[in-house]
């Protein structure tokens, strides 16, 4: 199973796309995503992982890189108490799943055993599951598209074979 | 049915549903998509290309020209060409040099209670004034607006803020909505609705409204809502909207459920200033008097709508600008601006030594050749005086109503324009 990193409230869009690191590309990025609450975060996650979080995450800023730099970071997602609204969208455009849970998600330790499971919106442990609010089907198929525009890419293309289909 | 507030009921209907809950996903039609010079063609039209479509319904888009007006760099004359262009090929209502887009767009009848609208600009919950549920996305949003007519939201919870009481003289909605900002910060908002509500903003004009709501960005929320009634449909009709609702069909129900309610009273209200570099940093114009200043700005679609031009003009009336100080003028829209010369208002501001600029953006978000240089010290009527954005990193900017700024123009120094007073 994937790992959880767990962090507190207020996680800003400053901590995960750090100003100073902000002409580079998004690795360097990434490279220092969290490094003011955790060092370590940026090294040791693994494609898959989850970050649990508290309450108002991705706070701050408009940054688009704040929400790019965990999706490069091969997270399989983030579940928050609650979201900044900004970051939220941007998060679901750019393909990353954000998830919403509740007072359940305290019983989840750093380094615990966790796994996302998008299909039924839980949060696999092992003590059991998490039940998530679900995100609707649409986003859901965004997302698994990989954000927005591929999204749509998806969908014209699929439109325009249709069309030719009819002719 | 649930009882809904008014952002809920704007929601549900875009979205084809009896009623939405706060929390919700939810996929909406748009009813208008508003775009302009600097996040519009140019960065919407290679997403476009990708996808290989057009437009989703061209009568439902208007592109505005401000923030490259008057296009005199090279850059800025280049992107003008490529969003006249666009323009052109598109077929799209199309306002050039007109005005600033958060003005002309409801000036010219395109905003109406109920619409829900997507603008590609920060400042777009202005359009909350006319009971639109308006906000404001990034281009690569927007580029999917255009191609499909649909946006996905997450339905907000409403933020009720209550003002009772009557502004006194010399006061105007910007002291109101910087006391806001002052009292719950850049993220009272929430990302959230907010809702104004209450006698005094009742009793505001269409164009006081519109800096409540426009400014509902420094509060962080995501749409600043004023209910529609007589005040709104009567502009709205005034500037060429046709098929107006009855305002009655646009209200919040009285039992819906609001996240928060806020009062404000507008009696024990003073001016309001906010210092370097936040809008939060509001405070009674009293505690920043002694500071001297360089430039006086009286701009953007914040602040030099007519209303703005005319309280700025009744205090500097038969008056000179203090020695040593600059009055920079730029009228929100070309049609703000005749009005004003038509009533005598620029002529007052020309014969005390203000310099007008053209109807655009300008030095509010540091274009063109009017930036603030090193050092300088600003008293302007924009929105936001975050380090830099109106020029040199070393600059500072204070915010302030047209009133106050009028007043420190002619002081010298931030000024009480209860104390100035009407000029002659
Ligand atoms: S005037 Fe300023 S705040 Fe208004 S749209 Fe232009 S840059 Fe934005």
């Amino acid at each position: 199973m994937s790992k959880a990193f767990v962090y507190g409230d207020d996680i800003d869009t400053d901590a995960l796309a750090p100003g100073q690191y902000m002409s580079g590309g998004i690795e360097q990025i990434a490279a220092h995503c969290l490094e003011t609450v955790d060092p370590d975060f940026a090294s040791q996650v693994k494609p898959g992982d989850v970050l649990i979080a508290g309450k108002n995450f991705g706070m701050g800023s408009s940054r688009e890189q704040a929400a790019q730099a965990l999706k490069h970071l091969g997270l399989a997602g983030v579940v928050a108490r609650s979201y900044a609204g900004i970051f939220y969208r941007n998060a679901i455009n750019l393909g990353l799943p954000v998830l919403v849970g509740g007072a359940e998600l305290d019983r989840v330790k750093p380094g615990d055993a966790v796994e996302l499971d998008m299909a039924n919106s839980r949060l696999i442990t092992e003590a059991g599951p998490i039940e998530l609010e679900p995100l609707p089907d649409f986003l859901l198929a965004m997302l698994a598209d990989g954000g927005l525009v591929p999204h749509l890419e998806k969908r014209f293309a699929r439109q325009r074979a249709n069309d030719g289909e009819k002719q | 049915m649930p009882p809904m507030t008014l952002a809920e009921k704007i929601i549900a209907k875009a979205a084809g549903r009896a009623s939405v809950a706060p929390g919700e996903v939810v996929t909406t039609k748009v009813d208008l998509a508003m775009i302009h010079d600097s996040g519009g063609p140019r960065r919407v039209e290679p997403i476009l290309k990708r996808l290989g479509v057009g437009l989703f319904d061209r009568d439902k888009v208007v592109l505005i020209s401000d923030h490259y007006v008057p296009g005199d760099t090279e850059e800025g004359a280049a992107i003008l060409a490529l969003t006249r262009e666009w323009a052109k090929e598109k077929k799209v209502a199309f306002y050039d040099g007109e005005g600033i887009c958060h003005v002309v767009l409801p000036e010219r009848g395109h905003l109406k209670p109920g619409m829900l609208v997507v603008g590609g600009d920060s400042h777009s919950p202005t359009g909350g004034a006319f009971g639109a549920y308006m906000f404001g996305v990034g281009a690569t949003e927007m580029a999917g607006v255009l191609a499909t007519g649909e946006i996905w939201l997450r339905v907000p919870e409403t933020i009720r803020i209550e003002w009772t009481g009557k502004l006194g003289a010399h006061l105007m909605a910007k002291d109101m909505v910087l006391a806001m900002c002052g009292r719950l910060g850049m993220d009272g908002g929430r990302y959230q609705a907010i809702e104004y509500a209450g006698e005094t903003v009742r009793a505001l004009s269409m164009q006081e409204r519109m800096t409540l709501s426009n400014m509902a960005a420094e509060l962080g929320a995501q749409a600043g809502l004023i209910a529609p009634d007589k005040t709104t449909i009567d502009w709205l009709a005034e500037h060429g909207a046709t098929d107006l609702p009855d305002p009655a069909d646009w209200q919040g129900d009285p039992d819906a459920p609001v996240a928060e309610t806020h009062f404000f009273n507008a009696d024990e209200l003073a001016p309001q200033v906010a210092a370097p570099h936040s809008p939060a940093n509001a405070a009674p114009v009293t505690d920043y008097e002694p500071t001297r200043i360089d430039v006086a700005y009286i701009g953007a679609c914040t602040g030099a709508k007519y209303v703005d031009l005319k309280a700025a003009a009744e205090i500097i009336r038969g008056r000179r600008l203090a020695p040593g100080v600059e009055l920079l003028v730029a009228p929100s829209s070309k049609r703000d601006q005749e009005r004003a010369a038509r009533d005598g208002i620029m002529k007052v501001l020309e014969d005390a030594g203000a310099k007008v600029l053209p109807n655009a953006c300008g030095i509010c978000a540091g274009y063109g050749s009017a930036r603030l240089g090193e050092d300088v010290t600003c008293i302007s009527t924009t929105a936001r005086n975050f380090r830099g954005r109106m020029g040199a990193k070393s600059s500072k900017v204070y915010l302030g109503s047209p009133y106050t700024v009028a007043a420190s123009a002619i002081a010298g120094r931030i000024a009480d324009p209860r104390e100035i007073g009407a000029g002659a």
